[in-house]
């Protein structure tokens, strides 16, 4: 497996990462290499394997239904460059 | 999924009829206290982002933890969709950017839901039963909402619905028209009620559903279909439909292909209109979440839930058909609100002689209080009439002590006023007068009055009636209509 340029745009567009022309062939070629490094396991024989979605030999931890957290809309937009009565404040997006 | 449509399901187009074809993705707000992977608040409204933890503004190192009864919640509703549970299921990110999106996906489930297929029994408003295919239910996120109007160049963002837990039900495109779908939606609202697993109110956004249309010739194979995005009440679900479905069938007779596509319902104007393309397809780029371990549980677990699983809408409805003679039409109203036949129920509880007099209390919830309700514009858990005072007149019809017609006079008497039926009518002097040589001296005058009416009656038997609309009046409508018919027979020489 290998990607071309315009998949490289295309990823960095998805994770909305500004690549400009320039960098394109030498970001090709890094994740072309990663993507070789990977393709090694596909020679492990996997048939009737189920797929392993954690290592850890535990189930997972469930909370309560009770409402512990919240009411702390000071620290929650306290980092936002731009905050108007507790709601975030972002270019606006209208469909 | 080819069967033959009846005709009346198809629409009729230039080129000959056309058959739609509706499968739903509802999403149904999970009644928790809490967040699916939080402990802020899921309450509706709250000031801005009050109702939000680090976890949902998705701050740096915040890891979710699940929420053990928005998962019991998802599997009770599985069950009430007669649906398979699946005892492992996993979670998965669904990335995404959006400003109300905070972590840059959602966390959802992709390849293993929670539950999987089931399916929904639909009584249509032409007695007809149709049988919709679920195909998934799965838990995911809420996002955040984003205010427009607030600012010439920002949004507003709130995040206050951040990580509510929602339920998304997948049916199979097994709908036909849009009276199907709207029936559907209505079910699967009802049995959601009954459940207590969501509380169905569409207007808060609790329960809204995104719409897959499509049209074909009978027959064919499926068409290309556009999804028309978040519709928030069961009119518009029906409206969006038809405008959606007459659309495409417009640009196929004129020789055009559907473009597969995003669309908005505009209420306003009663119709869908695409979303600004977006100049790529979706690419999710579904993975597991690396922060969620597998969701596990055991058999024995949902064996609990299934045994405490209340009575759902069908099993009621065939019930108050069975024990009470009910028609399906009657129990149909009765059941499809989850107050209602709790209501009726509560009558029922209350009557002195429930087998005799459970079809009557039928009537008289659906007539006469469901008829006042609705005059009113009150909801039934406002009612001025209780159950038990409903019940009491019900008995008081039943053991013959007030006639049909009084009784309405008491139930209005007991709407305004309240009081004990019973000794409303003791007060009052409302009793039915059974004592026959009461209603003889009545009888006999009225034919003594009328000497050529009488006279006449031999001819013609149906002037009876007149007779007995007198006897009935001059009694004040206490007469046992059936002794004065009596009565008046072998007076009158019937």
């Amino acid at each position: 497996m290998s990607v071309d340029a315009a998949t490289v745009r295309r990823i960095a567009h998805l994770a909305r990462i500004a690549v400009t022309d320039d960098e394109v062939p030498h970001l090709q070629g890094e994740l072309n290499a990663m993507l070789a490094f990977v393709e090694q396991l596909s020679e492990v024989d996997v048939e009737g394997v189920e797929p392993m979605t954690s290592v850890t030999p535990m189930e997972m931890k469930k909370r309560a239904d009770v409402v512990d957290d919240g009411e702390i809309a000071d620290k929650v937009v306290a980092n936002a460059p731009a905050s108007d009565n507790h709601f975030f404040l972002v270019p606006k997006v209208v469909e | 999924m080819n069967a033959p449509v009846k005709t009346s399901k198809l629409i009729k187009g230039a080129t000959g009829d056309w058959e739609v074809v509706i499968g739903l993705e509802v999403h149904a707000q999970v009644s928790s206290n809490a967040k699916l992977f939080s402990g802020a608040a899921t309450a509706f409204g709250g000031e801005p982002n009050a109702h939000v933890s680090l976890v949902d503004a998705a701050m740096p190192g915040m890891l979710p933890v699940i929420n053990e009864e928005c998962v019991r919640q998802a599997i009770r509703t599985g069950l009430g969709l007669n649906a398979q549970i699946n005892l492992r299921s996993v979670f998965d990110r669904k990335n995404y950017f959006y400003p109300d999106l905070p972590q840059g996906y959602q966390i959802s489930q992709y390849k293993s839901p929670v539950v999987g297929e089931g399916q929904v029994k639909v009584d249509l408003p032409d007695g007809e039963s149709i049988v919709v295919g679920i195909e998934r239910l799965h838990l995911e996120q809420d996002a955040g909402k984003s205010l427009h109007d607030q600012h010439p160049t920002a949004s507003y963002v709130d995040l206050n619905r951040s990580g509510v837990a929602l339920m998304e039900i997948v049916s199979k495109p097994d709908l036909r028209s849009s009276e199907q779908a709207k029936a559907y939606v209505s079910k699967l609202r009802t049995i959601l009620r009954y459940l207590g697993t969501c509380d169905g109110d569409m207007e808060k956004g609790s329960l809204r559903a995104d719409v897959n249309v499509s049209v074909r010739k009978p027959g064919e194979p499926l068409g290309t279909r556009c999804e028309i995005k978040n519709v928030n009440s069961v009119r518009f679900i029906g409206q969006a439909i038809e405008y959606e479905a007459r659309r495409q069938i417009g640009i196929l007779e004129d020789g055009g292909t559907v473009d597969q596509e995003t669309r908005l319902f505009d209420a306003v104007k009663g119709e869908t209109r695409s979303m600004r393309s977006k100049e790529e397809a979706h690419d999710y780029r579904y993975f597991p979440d690396p922060d969620l371990l597998p969701l596990e549980f055991s058999q024995d677990y949902v064996d609990a839930l299934k045994a405490e699983l209340p009575e759902l809408p069908d099993a009621k409805m065939a019930r108050f058909i069975a024990e009470f003679g009910l028609s399906a039409d009657d129990a149909g109203v009765l059941v499809a609100e989850r107050e209602s036949a709790e209501f009726y129920e509560a009558v029922l509880a209350a009557l002195g002689n429930r087998e005799r007099d459970g079809k009557l209390a039928a009537n008289w919830v659906i007539n006469e209080l469901f008829g006042r309700l609705n005059k009113e514009s009150l909801a039934i858990a406002s009612s001025p009439v209780s159950a038990a005072q409903l019940a009491a007149i019900i008995d008081l019809i039943g053991e013959g002590t007030i006639s049909g017609k009084i009784a309405k006079d008491l139930f209005e008497i007991i709407w305004v006023e309240g009081g004990d039926p019973r000794e409303v009518v003791e007060a009052r002097g409302m009793k039915q007068v059974t004592d026959l040589s009461a209603i003889e001296k009545v009888v006999d005058d009225i034919i003594a009055a009328n000497p050529e009416k009488a006279a006449q009656v031999a001819a013609k038997p149906a002037m009876i009636g007149w007779f007995v609309g007198q006897v009935m009046k001059s009694s004040g409508g206490k007469a046992n209509p059936q002794a004065v018919n009596d009565l008046l027979k072998s007076k009158l020489g019937l």
